[in-house]
């Protein structure tokens, strides 16, 4: 018994012929906020795929709270305390900001099958979704149907969604791309008040903006060509400027 | 906080416009046998029918995204039970043959959607077209029991226990039937308006504009897709004892894959965005049909250019349409009585 929420044994994923992921252990506990980072196709998404089941590992293992992610499926992971955003902007076009927080709250808790009630006269709903919108600044915005958002816009209800699953742990994908340094700031400050506030126990963060990643992560995870070149505490990492240089995407220092 | 009330009152005010102009639009309908023609009125009860089936196909297209190519395969169940149930078994009650109809539907729906729901768009389309032309061949091949081509026969039926066998076929189709199909189309609406405005509708809809993102929030996606599946062929197979009940036959054209192409010319030409776009999409189908052909051998020809037209020009139907004005009028009304 570990304590650990997710851990992952050897796992790597390919695609055909081509190995997105090396094989990898990673294991992620209560209390940890942890950057991945890595240039462009380095393999982050597919590893979040993995953490999240979205992608089966090729070979090896990923459990949440010792239950296979694959196996367990997007439903039950969201049950149990798992959510996740996305890297290219999805929200469902049609549902205002309003509809798009309460489905998760329906599911949270447990009330999407009534069928015979209002979905929008149910007070404790009505209230997490106004707490949530209030905590990502899209008050003024509950009744905008998404797809007229602003793209930063989006981007932030995508997140705010996933918090209102009120997770244990939670796994974003660039949450910040495409908004400016200022706003990245104000999400990034969120998304810490928002994960005490709400109890969220972990968070794991792709994200690019260094500065960013070395404001808040605790632990950075540092992919490059599909293998984990570095996994270490915050402080390890950024003094090492070999792999600083090889997770920013340029060649290390003397490499040529 | 003032912009939750003010959006909470437009939903209020919003409501109160849909109720008014239910209420009036009922009222037109009870009261047109006093000043309609037999004729007229005997084509209503099958818009009323194929109202209610349309209500169950907007669940299925409007509200989940799943457009369905061989929903008359539900109708043709509700018809054959009422065949088979009044032929038959000898039940008399029109209350028990629909519940039987449904019953038929919800057990051939379990299956039929377990399989389908998985896929959507074309193939979710390709698949249901599939399983009505099955159950058409089954009905022509096994002829001993369906009576092939020529169909089964239903008997007339009794309406809340009271025996209307003194009445003649146009004094029953336009007198207790009318009504009685009047109130299923309203009781029908109502359901569904619940439905859709449920946590059940919220995530039937969340999954249709974004099934992996809803799946990730929890949405029982292929659960959901089949409930709304099942729940829309027991709306069919009430439009298909309706259907049967009016005309006497249960035949096996009920189930022909027009019919299927039929319930979706309908429903684009009503609008699948609300709830009177069922009952308009229904109204104006036959009534085109019937003045075309009245006009011209062609009519086929002449529907499917009004298809094309109406597909291109007007696609939210002929309720959006209709939605568009009111709305332009209450903005305008909302200027005016501002300045
Ligand atoms: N479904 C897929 N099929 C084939 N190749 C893929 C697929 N998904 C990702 N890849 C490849 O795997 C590599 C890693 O991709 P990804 O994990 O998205 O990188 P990152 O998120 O770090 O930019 C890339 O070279 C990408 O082209
Ligand atoms: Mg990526």
């Amino acid at each position: 018994m570990t304590s650990a929420l997710i851990e992952v044994k050897s796992a790597s994923r390919t695609f055909g012929s081509f190995t997105a992921l090396a094989p990898i252990d990673l294991a992620i506990s209560s209390g940890e906020f942890v950057a991945i980072v890595g240039p462009n196709g380095a393999g982050k998404t597919t590893l979040v795929n993995l953490l999240t089941g979205l992608l089966r590992p090729s070979t090896g293992s990923v459990t949440f709270k010792g239950q296979d992610v694959s196996r367990l499926g997007p439903v039950r992971l969201a049950r149990m305390g798992m959510a996740r955003g996305f890297q290219l902007v999805t929200v469902f076009p049609e549902l205002t900001v309003a509809e798009t927080i309460a489905v998760a709250a329906f599911s949270r808790l447990g009330r999407a099958h009534h069928w015979f009630s209002s979905a929008h006269s149910d007070g404790d709903i009505n209230g997490r979704v106004a707490r949530v919108a209030d905590a990502f600044g899209l008050t003024d915005r509950l009744e905008q149907p998404a797809r007229l958002l602003a793209q930063g816009e989006k981007k932030l209800l995508d997140v705010a969604s996933a918090f209102a699953l009120e997770p244990e742990v939670i796994l974003l994908d660039e949450p910040t791309s495409g908004v400016s340094t200022a706003d990245k700031h104000a999400i990034m400050q969120t998304l810490v008040i928002a994960s005490e506030k709400m109890g969220v126990k972990a968070v794991v963060l792709i994200e690019h903006d260094m500065d960013l990643v070395a404001t808040y992560a605790g632990r950075i995870v540092g992919l490059h060509a599909g293998r984990v070149i570095a996994d270490r505490p915050k402080n390890d990492f950024f003094t090492d400027a070999e792999v600083v240089a090889m997770v920013v995407g340029r060649p290390p220092k003397g490499f040529h | 906080m003032p912009a939750p009330s003010t959006t909470e009152a437009a939903r209020r005010n919003r409501n109160l416009c849909a109720i008014g102009g239910g209420v009036l639009l009922v009222a037109v309908l009870a009261l047109l046998p006093g000043v309609a023609s037999p004729y007229t009125l005997t084509m209503i009860l099958p818009v009323f029918a194929y109202a209610i089936a349309l209500l169950g196909l907007n669940l299925l297209f409007g509200t989940s995204g799943l457009l369905s190519f061989g929903h008359a395969l539900f109708l043709a169940i509700g018809a054959y039970a009422a065949a088979v149930m009044t032929g038959h078994w000898g039940v008399k009650s029109l209350e028990l043959v629909l519940l039987g109809g449904i019953a038929a539907a919800v057990v051939v729906a379990i299956p039929v959607g377990f399989l389908s729901v998985r896929y959507t768009r074309i193939f979710f389309g390709m698949l249901t077209l599939s399983f009505g032309m099955l159950f058409h061949s089954f009905l022509i091949k096994f002829y001993n029991v369906t009576g092939g081509d020529t169909g089964m026969s239903v008997k007339r039926v009794r309406l809340l226990g009271l025996d209307l066998s003194h009445l003649s076929r146009v004094e029953f189709q336009t007198g207790p039937l009318y009504y009685y199909a009047l109130v299923l189309v309203i009781a029908a609406t109502l359901l569904m308006w619940r439905i859709v405005q449920s946590p059940f509708g919220l995530h039937l809809r969340a999954q249709r504009d974004n099934a992996r993102k809803a799946e990730y929030l929890g949405v029982r996606v292929h659960a959901f897709r089949l409930a709304a599946f099942v729940l829309s062929a027991a709306y069919g197979a009430v439009a298909g004892v309706l259907l049967a009940v009016r005309s006497g036959n249960a035949d096996p054209e009920l189930a022909y894959w027009t019919h299927s192409g039929e319930l979706v010319f309908m429903t684009v030409l009503g609008g699948f965005a609300s709830f009177v776009g069922p009952l308009v999409g229904a109204f104006a189908f036959i009534f085109l049909r019937d003045w075309l052909m009245g006009m011209t051998e062609f009519w086929r020809l002449a529907m499917g250019g009004i298809l094309v037209l109406v597909v291109i020009f007007v696609p939210r139907g002929l309720a959006g349409l209709a939605a568009d004005a009111t709305t332009r009028l209450r903005n305008q009304f909302d200027l005016r009585s501002r300045r």
